[in-house]
C-alpha cells in the first residue's frame, strides 16, 4: 500500500500524518506545579515550523482523502438545491399543520455549532483562559463554515431564491420595507451581524499568523497571496498595541453578540403562540444549547486533526478534558431546561401546554425525544470519570452523540409542537423527503470541505497567541526553559540596566 | 551590496537593486531573547528616539510601556461606530415602518422601542466592530504592501522567532555607525541598514 502511495504525486504517504508528536499527559493537577498547556521541547521556532509545516508541506494521504469525501457530500447540494429551486418547496416534506421542516432544524443546529467558536475566542478570552490559544483559530473557523451552512437554509427555503434579498431593508419594486416588529427579520440581523463580526474577529486574529507564512513563503504564489492577505504586518509593536486593543474590543463585542444571536432565533419560536414554543425560558436555554453542541462540534474536528497534524503537544490532553468538562456542564444545563420545561407546563397549569410537552415524550414522535435526551443528557454523563474525559476515542463517541442529540432537539421542539397544535383535525405526521435529507447531508459536505480546505491553506493554530502563553509559561518556571539560560550572562538583565 | 567600507564593519548593507543614489532609510538590530529586546527597548526610548519600532512575533507585555507608547484613540472610535449603530438602527425602522410605509400587522404599533431594541443591539455590535477594525487597519496604516523592512532577509523571522528595535532614518538621532554601536552595546547580535 505504501509503496503504491509514494507513487502518486503531491501526496504524503503517511496515512494518519506524521507521527512526530507524541501524547504527553498533562492534565494531573497539582497547586504546586501547574502543568504547561504546551508539552514536549516546543519554543517560538518549533511552534512555527510544525504550524507552517501543515500548509507548506505536501498533503497527507488522509487530507486527500477526507478533502475528497467531503467534496463528494457537497455535491449533494449541488443536486438538491438546483431541484428545489427548480420545483419550488413542494419537494420537501412539509405538510400543513408542519410548514417548518428540515430547513429550520438545519438552520437553528448549524447557527448553534458555531456558538461554541465565538465562546472560545471571546469569551474565554476576556476571562483569561490561555488554554483557548491553542483551539481558537480552529474553533473560530468552524464557526465561520456553521453559519455559512446556517445562512444556506433561509436563502433557500423562502421559495423564490432569487428574492432572497427581499430580507434585507433594501428599495424594492414594491416600495415596500420588511416588518420590523418579526423576530424572524431581527433574525437577519442577528445572524447577518454574527457572520460578518465572527469573520472580522477570525481575520483580524489571523493577521500577524498569515504575516508568518509569508515570511517564509518560498514561492511567488505565496509570497502574493498571504502577503495580500497579511497587509503588510511586520510585527511593530506600535501596531500591537492597537492591534490588541482591537482585539480585546472585538472580543468584547462578541460576547453580548454571541448571546444576542441564539437568544434571537430562539425567539423565532418563543414570539409564536404554539404550545411548547411559548416560553420564556427558550433564550438561556437555546444559548446552553448551542454552546454544548459547539464544543461537540470542536472535539469531533480536533481529535482528528490533532492526529493528522501532528499537533498533540500543541492541543494536548489537557485542552481535550477542559472541553469535555464544558460539554458535560452545558449538557447538565440542557437536562436542566428539558425538566424545567415539563414543570412550569405542569405547574402553569394551561392545558394544552401540559398535552403539548406530555406529547413531546410520550406521543408520536417519542422516538425523537428519547433520542435526543439521551445523547444530550446522559451520555456526556460519563464525562466524571477523568478517565472518559481524557480517553481519545471516548470523548469523539460522545462528541457524535451530542451532535446527534442537538440536531433531534431541534427536531423535536420544532415537529411535535406544531403537528400537534391546537386543532385536532388538522395534526398530520411530518416525513422527510429525498431532497430534505440531500440538503441536511450536502450542508455536512460543505462544512467539511470548507474545514479541510481552512486547514490547509490558512493557519491552523494562532501562532502569535500560543507563543505568548509559551513565554508566559518560561516566566513563571524560569528553570523549565533551559533554551534561554545559555544566553542569560550575555543579556543585561532590567535590574542592571536601571 | 559590498561597497568598500572605510571602517570596521558593524552593520551590513542592503541596497534596493537598480538604486542610483542610496541613501539608508531604516536601520535594523536583531536580539535572540524577548527579555533583551525589552530592556533594549528601554534604552532606545531613554535615548530619546522618536521614530523608531519593536518587531516581535507576538506581543509582548510591559512593551508598550518600556517603548513609551500612548494608549490609542480606538475605544473612541468604536465608541462612535456603536452610538451610530444604535441610532441609526432606531431611526431606521422608525422610518421604514413607521413614517414611509406604515402597515398595521397583527395589530402591533407601527413603531415601538421594545420591538426595535433587538436589531438596533445587533448594528451597535456591527458598527462598533467596524469601527474596532477599520480603525485598527487606520491607526496602523495597512494595508501597507511595500515597507522597505521586507529587503532584509534576516527581517523575515520577526514574524517566527526572532526579535528586532528598528530606527527610521528620519529619525533626528539617525546615524548609522552610532546607532550601531550603540545597538550593539545593549545586546543585539546583528545589525543591518536598508537603502533604497
Amino acid at each position: 500500500m505504501k509503496h503504491l502511495l509514494e507513487k502518486i504525486p503531491f501526496i504524503r504517504p503517511e496515512i494518519l500524518g506524521n507521527a512526530q508528536s507524541q501524547e504527553i499527559d498533562n492534565t494531573s493537577y497539582s497547586p504546586a506545579e501547574r502543568q504547561p498547556w504546551i508539552t514536549g521541547e516546543n519554543d517560538n521556532t518549533t511552534i512555527t515550523d510544525k504550524v507552517c509545516g501543515i500548509l507548506e508541506d505536501k498533503p497527507t494521504f488522509g487530507w486527500v482523502m477526507f478533502f475528497l469525501l467531503s467534496l463528494s457530500v457537497l455535491g449533494l447540494l449541488g443536486v438538491f438545491v438546483p431541484f428545489l429551486i427548480f420545483w419550488g418547496v413542494g419537494v420537501w416534506g412539509v405538510n400543513n399543520p408542519v410548514g417548518w421542516g428540515y430547513a429550520i432544524v438545519n438552520f437553528v443546529f448549524w447557527v448553534g455549532i458555531g456558538h461554541a467558536g465565538t465562546l472560545i475566542s471571546a469569551i474565554l478570552f476576556l476571562f483569561r483562559q490561555k488554554w483557548r490559544t491553542s483551539i481558537n483559530r480552529a474553533a473560530e473557523a468552524m464557526t465561520i463554515f456553521a453559519v455559512m451552512c446556517a445562512g444556506l437554509f433561509p436563502g433557500i427555503h423562502v421559495g423564490r431564491a432569487w428574492f432572497a434579498y427581499w430580507m434585507f431593508p433594501l428599495p424594492n419594486q414594491m416600495e415596500l420595507w420588511p416588518n420590523f416588529r418579526s423576530p424572524l427579520l431581527w433574525d437577519v440581523f442577528a445572524v447577518g451581524t454574527y457572520f460578518t463580526v465572527s469573520l472580522l474577529f477570525w481575520y483580524m486574529g489571523m493577521v500577524p499568523d498569515l504575516a508568518t507564512v509569508r515570511d517564509r513563503a518560498n514561492n511567488w504564489i505565496r509570497r502574493l497571496a498571504y502577503g495580500a492577505l497579511s497587509m503588510g504586518w511586520t510585527g511593530s509593536n506600535r501596531q500591537w498595541h492597537v492591534y490588541e486593543r482591537s482585539y480585546l474590543l472585538l472580543a468584547s463585542l462578541a460576547t453580548p453578540l454571541v448571546l444576542s444571536v441564539h437568544s434571537v432565533v430562539s425567539f423565532d419560536f418563543a414570539v409564536s403562540q404554539v404550545a411548547g414554543w411559548h416560553t420564556t425560558i427558550f433564550p438561556p436555554y437555546f444559548v446552553a444549547g448551542a454552546i454544548f453542541s459547539g464544543f461537540a462540534m470542536v472535539v469531533t474536528l480536533l481529535v482528528p486533526a490533532r492526529q493528522l497534524f501532528g499537533l498533540k503537544e500543541i492541543i494536548t490532553l489537557r485542552h481535550l478534558e477542559n472541553m469535555n468538562k464544558v460539554i458535560m456542564l452545558t449538557g447538565m444545563l440542557v437536562g436542566y431546561a428539558y425538566a424545567q420545561e415539563f414543570f412550569i407546563a405542569w405547574y402553569g397549569g394551561v392545558k394544552v401546554e401540559k398535552f403539548a410537552f406530555m406529547n413531546r415524550a410520550f406521543g408520536q414522535y417519542a422516538w425523537a425525544y428519547w433520542i435526543m435526551v439521551s445523547c444530550n443528557v446522559i451520555s456526556p454523563q460519563i464525562f466524571w470519570f477523568k478517565k472518559a474525559r481524557t480517553n481519545i476515542w471516548i470523548m469523539f463517541v460522545v462528541s457524535i452523540f451530542v451532535n446527534i442529540g442537538m440536531w433531534f432537539e431541534r427536531f423535536v421542539i420544532t415537529v411535535t409542537s406544531l403537528a400537534n397544535d391546537y386543532t385536532p383535525a388538522a395534526w398530520d405526521y411530518y416525513t422527510p423527503k429525498l431532497a430534505d435529507v440531500g440538503i441536511m447531508i450536502g450542508a455536512f459536505g460543505l462544512f467539511f470541505t470548507l474545514f479541510a480546505l481552512f486547514c490547509r491553506f490558512l493557519p491552523f493554530i494562532a501562532m502569535s497567541e500560543v507563543k505568548g502563553v509559551i513565554a508566559d509559561a518560561a516566566h513563571s518556571t524560569p528553570s523549565e526553559k533551559p533554551a534561554e539560560s545559555g544566553d542569560a550572562e550575555s543579556a543585561p538583565s532590567p535590574a542592571a540596566g536601571s | 551590496m559590498s561597497e568598500p567600507k572605510t571602517h570596521e564593519p558593524a552593520f551590513d548593507t542592503i541596497t534596493a537593486e537598480g538604486s542610483v543614489d542610496p541613501k539608508p532609510v531604516v536601520l535594523i538590530a536583531e536580539f535572540e531573547t524577548a527579555d533583551q529586546l525589552m530592556s533594549a527597548a528601554e534604552k532606545v526610548r531613554d535615548e530619546g528616539f522618536k521614530r523608531w519600532d519593536c518587531h516581535t512575533p507576538y506581543p509582548i507585555h510591559g512593551l508598550d510601556g518600556a517603548m513609551g507608547i500612548r494608549p490609542t484613540i480606538l475605544p473612541w472610535i468604536v465608541l462612535g461606530g456603536g452610538f451610530t449603530g444604535f441610532c441609526g438602527g432606531l431611526l431606521m425602522q422608525g422610518w421604514m415602518n413607521g413614517i414611509s410605509y406604515p402597515f398595521l400587522i397583527s395589530g402591533k404599533p407601527f413603531f415601538s422601542i421594545p420591538a426595535s431594541i433587538p436589531v438596533a443591539f445587533e448594528l451597535t455590535i456591527l458598527l462598533s466592530a467596524f469601527g474596532a477594525f477599520g480603525g485598527m487597519l487606520a491607526l496602523n496604516g495597512l494595508p501597507r504592501m511595500f515597507n522597505p523592512l521586507f529587503r532584509s532577509d534576516r527581517f523575515r523571522r520577526a514574524t517566527a522567532d526572532r526579535f528586532f528595535i528598528s530606527i527610521e532614518a528620519r529619525d533626528r538621532r539617525f546615524d548609522a555607525d552610532s546607532n550601531a554601536r550603540f545597538l550593539r552595546g545593549i545586546g543585539a547580535n546583528a545589525i543591518e541598514v536598508i537603502e533604497e
